[in-house]
């Protein structure tokens, strides 16, 4: 009987292309990467048709999270020394009695959201403690304990001269009230322009809007 | 030159006993570790990445004045209220509020854009004027949406105002939520330090 002898084929296959384009991923996403700075709360912003993007400038963000907490945070990156102005001036008009140790600390502290008799302990753990702890979140209750005012108007000092952004980042189920006293903070201080972090979507079709960006024929007024 | 390795074939038989030939090695490598990292890698960047930039929305706030000269007028006509209330409720009058609220609507956010519409091709241009007005209970996400509104539809004026407390009884009465107490807040003057 005649045996058909089947060739015994290889079981290893070329996986160069394989990791060609394993690589192709990988330097991608090592080029789009760009780390977030370590929120001290997950926020989710809500959606807007706004086409402008969030400029990396110097400026103040306030975060508002779900449960009304708000967070104060400044980007001193052109101005270095903004951050080591506001809390030294903090600490003098506030009384805070702060250690440079601590003051050091505020430097590299992210974002703040602790009522002002409590920064002093706060600033006091290091980098992990501060982000263990939960924040309270900086009164904003009532004009007469408004701490956040205090917090934008050093800042703005601090800032001064400089063009720079006041941003306010809130979550989607955070309450109006809420976001109405950190407007009002700002609104004391005799700033009335903001920016509201949002996600991006696009202007639903059939709107004015949408006709707009399309570059067609607006319909006649009527 | 380039023919060291043909040269040593050839004359691979002619050498005599006791020269050995050079054994051929593979030049293959082993890449599956390099590719295990490589996929490690990948996840990892996948993980932390953050596609998305996200976007900024102006926002004008106008400036407290109790001056009655420097407020803006709006004509009757040419309004459109819209409150906010909880869990994504919207409710709009047109004009002035009836005394026995009879041009109280309630609507949706479906339903709003219809309305801003339909106001904004009714009303001469100079003359509209939408006053938004959330309630304790509206979240900061009905506020951005209501205000999305208003560029989506191209409206120029729009206002956010505090809601009255007439309205604010309207909007709790239909929603079947009880009113939260009154609280009366005075306006101070930024206390000076």
């Amino acid at each position: 009987m005649p045996s058909v002898k089947i060739a015994r084929k290889s079981t290893d296959t070329d996986m160069t292309p394989f990791v060609d384009v394993a690589f192709l991923i990988l330097a991608f996403f090592m080029l789009a990467t760009k780390f977030k700075p370590p929120d001290p709360v997950e926020i989710t912003t809500p959606n807007s048709v706004s086409s402008d993007q969030l400029e990396q400038k110097d400026g103040i963000l306030v975060q508002l999270d779900k449960d009304g907490r708000v967070f104060f945070a400044m980007q001193a990156e052109a101005n270095k020394e903004a951050k080591k102005a506001v809390i030294q001036n903090l600490n003098t008009t506030r009384n805070l009695g702060l250690t440079a140790a601590e003051m050091k600390s505020f430097e590299k502290a992210y974002a703040i959201g602790v009522p002002f008799n409590q920064l002093k302990q706060f600033l006091s753990l290091d980098e992990e403690g501060q982000k263990k702890v939960k924040q309270p979140g900086i009164p904003v209750k009532d004009s007469a304990t408004n701490e956040l005012y205090y917090w934008v108007r050093d800042a703005v000092t601090a800032f001064a001269g400089s063009k720079i952004s006041y941003l306010v980042k809130g979550d989607n189920a955070a309450k109006y009230p809420d976001f109405k006293r950190v407007l009002e903070a700002f609104k004391r201080n005799d700033i009335y322009k903001f920016q509201l972090v949002t996600s991006p979507e696009s202007a639903p079709p059939g709107t004015e809007l949408y006709r707009t960006r399309q570059g067609g024929p607006k319909p006649a007024a009527n | 030159m380039a023919s060291i390795d043909t040269a040593a074939g050839e004359s691979g038989h002619k050498k005599g006993p006791g020269v050995k030939k050079a054994k051929k090695l593979s030049t293959r490598v082993d890449m599956t570790p390099m590719v295990d990292l490589g996929f490690l890698l990948i996840t990892f960047f996948i993980f932390t990445t953050t596609m998305s930039t996200p976007s900024t929305m102006d926002l004008f706030m106008p400036k407290d004045t109790k001056k009655e000269e420097e407020l803006n007028k709006a004509k009757e006509s040419g309004a459109l209220t819209i409150m906010m209330g909880n869990e994504n409720h919207l409710y709009y009058y047109e004009g002035k509020l009836a005394p026995d609220a009879a041009n109280f609507t309630p609507s949706n956010f479906k339903e709003i854009r219809d309305v801003i519409i339909k106001k904004k091709k009714s009303t001469p241009p100079e003359d509209l004027v939408i006053v938004l007005k959330p309630n304790e209970q509206a979240t900061y996400k009905n506020t951005v949406d209501m205000l999305d509104e208003m560029t989506i539809n191209e409206i120029k004026r729009f206002a956010l105002v505090d809601i009255s407390e007439v309205e604010n009884g309207l909007v709790h009465a239909t929603e079947g939520t009880p009113m939260p107490p009154a609280t009366a807040q005075p306006v101070q003057p930024a206390p000076t330090q």
